[in-house]
């Protein structure tokens, strides 16, 4: 090797590490990002930042009730993840889970509000559900029956789908609005609670817990070891290959969709019907954004989705807390969350490239 | 380019390994508390670990706490101190607390919380937190606090503004709201002087006067409300009260409690088109700010603001703003809790009991202003000054002889619920939440 032209930095593709290696990588840049942070925290705000995360944790996890909010807040963003990982597998730019969870969460108030008080409840939860499916579901097919018979850009068009799944929202809104002229339904049915998720043992958020889960399983199963989910991996490999080898291509991204669609529709129904109790915009609040982040760091993985999703809404809870507290601006808390995501992501880089410098022996790693 | 930015990313981590080292020999203690949390995200929230969490938080509260009276007060605001109504609500808040012997440990503010499940959710954590009184500062905020009241019925509820609690018929939740048409009346008052001050002048020029020869004056309101439409009704009666029937008022609604820009948007759109006069009923102080900037630019237009003292954005246009007295409130609930009584399902005061009040008046009040204030302000304490006497106004040419009260919510008058006898309309006396909503003579809702 001639050393001369040797860079001082060197960055190599690694073949992939040992398992334990990628989250020993994964911790440390959590502990550095906590470590940036709290000298961030200390230099403007002089708090002791041993305090700052103390109540970030008290803001998530300090009451049972507030450790069930995280859950149930963690479960709405992971369904929405789970939705979304099958349609980026496929590499079909999904970005309309935002929609989809609208129509969804329309439907569903929709039902809450003409068949409350008609039907048991367990009745009008298999109406919700079916009713936020299949509206979810047709606001995935759109896009993709467009992509698959006449290669539109999906990006754009799920985008679009979502402007139009907002203003349907608002106008609803402004027909069950309460009082009028309030621009707000207010809680649906709060009286009878009608259509509510019921408490499971005494548990008030168990059943979306249950819900999520085994949709999280089921998504697990499906991605790995059915034959539908690996027809989904080859076409997102590459749509060629997928037709060489005698796939549908067309049918896949359609039934992809559909599925994709329904699983946001679904978040909806979890998030109208089983914690807010009302219908607005903000019954999506930009989770169908967020949610491609935890789908995207997890590589689809359900379970390790769960972490993502656990960690963004650990991260949100705890802004709110020590904005709260410590009268700290809440842009100085999203501060410490931007420092912590960019971290995590940061140390994705480390895991899939090793970095060496000039002189350095083979297989020592920087970072570490 | 991949390379660059690699490159960047790996900087970035030596620099944060660098700083790091180099500030160790201070907060040493920082590397170890650090890791700690690091592992919470990483874990499903497992059951026992925040309860051991706990006691290193419970030892620094305690003491605290046995020194003020055993109580917490939990309060939810629809925005922060940098808008008008919230910083009238956290300041009355405080003050009441402090007269009291209220000290931080008793009591906990969450600012920011939207109209929607959030405030749920917020009351939730307050009842969960051991508090005994929650409050509610924002109408929309009612339907939320009342799903909480019902799940915790040992805990008071008090929604501020709100119109639910009569018709819910739960104990444990409670609708306040101030005779704020009073001093909306008032400050009516306050510019109808400098009107007729403008009047007497000649200063007022041919695009303040609409085609039936009547002076323009305007309003921007939040939401076409009972609420709004109650305010804006006793500013429109106290100008006519100086000025005469003389005067038309264009009403503009945001369809927000507090946005800024739309509000000066409005402001502004109502100057243009001639008003000389401009009140409002939303929560922010960007009208007063484009009328200032209006009236520095010579044009003849003033500014009556609402919940603060608007002085600061707009010392010359602004001549004085409608305002609750909050702490009256905050102190009677209080006291309530500190001595074991009920609270009333609804309660409501004005100048007779010192919860409503307008803010210091502006250099361009007209000569006279305040002693007219003073006497106006006390024939409304004492009763002879009744602001909706039907004789003062008309819908559709009549003077309105009935008005039923939606007391159930259900935006229909209820049978047995008249407002108004012997021709006064009493506004705020069956419950606390406004429902004069009669669209009289004189005044145009624009949107």
């Amino acid at each position: 090797m001639n050393r001369s032209h040797e860079p001082l930095v060197h960055i190599a593709k690694r073949d992939g590490l040992v398992w334990w290696k990628n989250w020993i990588i994964r911790l440390i840049s959590v502990v550095l990002a906590l470590i940036v942070s709290a000298l961030f925290i200390y230099s403007i705000s002089k708090l002791n930042p041993l305090k700052v995360y103390g109540a970030m944790w008290n803001g998530a996890f300090g009451t049972s009730k507030r450790a069930w909010v995280t859950v149930r807040d963690t479960m709405l963003l992971l369904c929405i993840g789970i939705g979304l990982a099958p349609a980026f597998k496929m590499r079909f730019w999904n970005i309309g889970a935002e929609g989809q969870i609208l129509v969804g969460g329309c439907a569903t108030a929709a039902v809450m509000i003409y068949c409350g008080n008609t039907m048991p409840t367990w009745l009008m939860l298999v109406v919700m559900f079916a009713a936020s499916c299949v509206a979810g579901a047709i606001w995935g097919l759109v896009p993709a029956v467009f992509k698959a018979h006449w290669n539109t850009n999906e990006t754009l068009f799920t985008l679009m789908m979502n402007y139009i799944a907002i203003q349907l929202t608002n106008f609803l809104v402004s027909k069950w609005e309460s009082p009028p002229g309030s621009n707000a339904v207010g809680v649906i049915n709060l009286n009878t609670q009608s259509g509510w998720f019921p408490a499971i043992a005494g548990k008030q958020y168990l059943l979306n817990v249950i819900i999520v889960l085994v949709l999280a399983v089921a998504m697990y199963i499906y991605l790995r070891s059915s034959k539908q989910g690996y027809e989904i991996a080859v076409v997102g490999e590459s749509e060629n290959t997928a037709r060489y080898a005698g796939i549908s291509v067309k049918k896949v991204i359609i039934r992809t969709m559909a599925i994709s669609g329904a699983i946001c529709g679904v978040a909806g129904f979890i998030n109208v019907a089983g914690a807010a109790h009302t219908i607005s915009t903000e019954v999506a609040g930009g989770r169908g954004f967020t949610a491609i982040i935890v789908a995207w760091l997890a590589q689809f993985n359900s379970f390790v989705m769960i972490l993502i999703a656990a960690l963004i809404i650990f991260l949100q809870k705890g802004a709110i807390q020590i904005a709260s507290q410590f009268n700290l601006n809440d842009y100085a808390s999203n501060v410490v969350t931007g420092i912590i995501l960019f971290f995590i992501l940061g140390s994705e880089f480390f895991i899939n490239y090793s970095v060496r410098f000039r002189g350095a022996k083979n297989g020592k790693e920087a970072g570490k | 380019m991949k390379k660059i930015l690699a490159l960047l990313m790996a900087l970035c981590m030596v620099f944060a390994l660098c700083a790091c080292g180099s500030s160790n020999t201070a907060p040493a203690a920082e590397e170890a508390p650090a890791a700690e949390p690091a592992a919470a995200p990483a874990e499903e929230p497992a059951a026992e670990e925040p309860a051991a969490e706990e006691p290193a938080e419970e030892p620094a509260e305690e003491p605290a706490e046995a020194a003020g009276p055993d109580i917490k007060i939990g309060l939810i605001c629809v925005h922060d101190e940098t808008i008008g109504y919230d910083m009238a609500h956290i300041e009355g808040f405080q003050t009441a607390a402090a007269e009291l012997g209220l000290t931080a440990d008793n009591y906990v503010i969450k600012t920011n919380i939207p109209e929607g499940p959030e405030c749920y959710d917020a009351c939730v954590d307050l009842a969960e937190a051991g508090c005994q009184l929650i409050i509610t500062d924002s109408f929309g905020h009612a339907t939320y606090a009342q799903q909480a009241a019902i799940e915790y019925p040992e805990v008071e509820f008090i929604s501020m503004t709100g119109n639910n609690a009569f018709a819910s018929g739960l104990a444990n939740l409670h609708n306040m709201f101030p005779h704020t048409y009073e001093s909306r009346f008032v400050s009516g008052v306050v510019a109808g002087m400098k009107l007729q001050e403008l009047i007497d002048n000649g200063e007022l020029s041919d695009k303040n006067y609409d085609e039936n020869g009547m002076i323009k004056i305007g309003y921007v309101g939040a939401f076409p409300y009972a609420e709004v439409i109650s305010g804006y009704t006793a500013f429109f009666l106290g100008v006519k009260y100086i000025v005469g029937d003389v005067i038309a008022m264009d009403v503009t609604f945001t369809n927000s409690w507090a946005d800024a820009a739309a509000e000066q948007q409005a402001g502004k759109a109502l100057i243009d088109d001639g008003c000389v006069i401009i009140s409002q009923h939303a929560d922010s102080q960007g009208m007063p700010t484009t009328a200032q900037a209006e009236w520095e630019k010579g044009t003849v237009c003033y500014a009556v603001g609402y919940n603060v003292d608007m002085l600061n954005v707009s010392p010359d246009a602004c001549l004085t703003s409608a305002q609750n007295n909050w702490s009256e409130f905050y102190k009677f609930a209080f006291e309530c809790i500190l001595n074991g009584e009920p609270i009333p399902t609804d309660y409501s005061i004005g100048y007779a009991d010192n919860g409503v009040m307008i803010s210091e008046l502006g250099a361009s009040c007209a000569e006279g202003t305040a002693e007219k204030v003073a006497e106006v302000e006390a024939a409304i304490a004492d009763g002879s000054l009744q602001i909706f006497d039907t004789a003062n106004y008309t819908v559709e040419g009549e003077h309105p002889t009935t008005k039923l009260v939606d007391i159930d919510g259900d935006f229909v008058g209820d049978e047995g619920y008249e407002a108004i006898t012997d021709g006064i309309f009493y506004e705020s006396e069956i419950i606390s939440a406004p429902y004069f909503d009669f669209a009289i003579d004189g005044i145009t809702m624009l949107n």
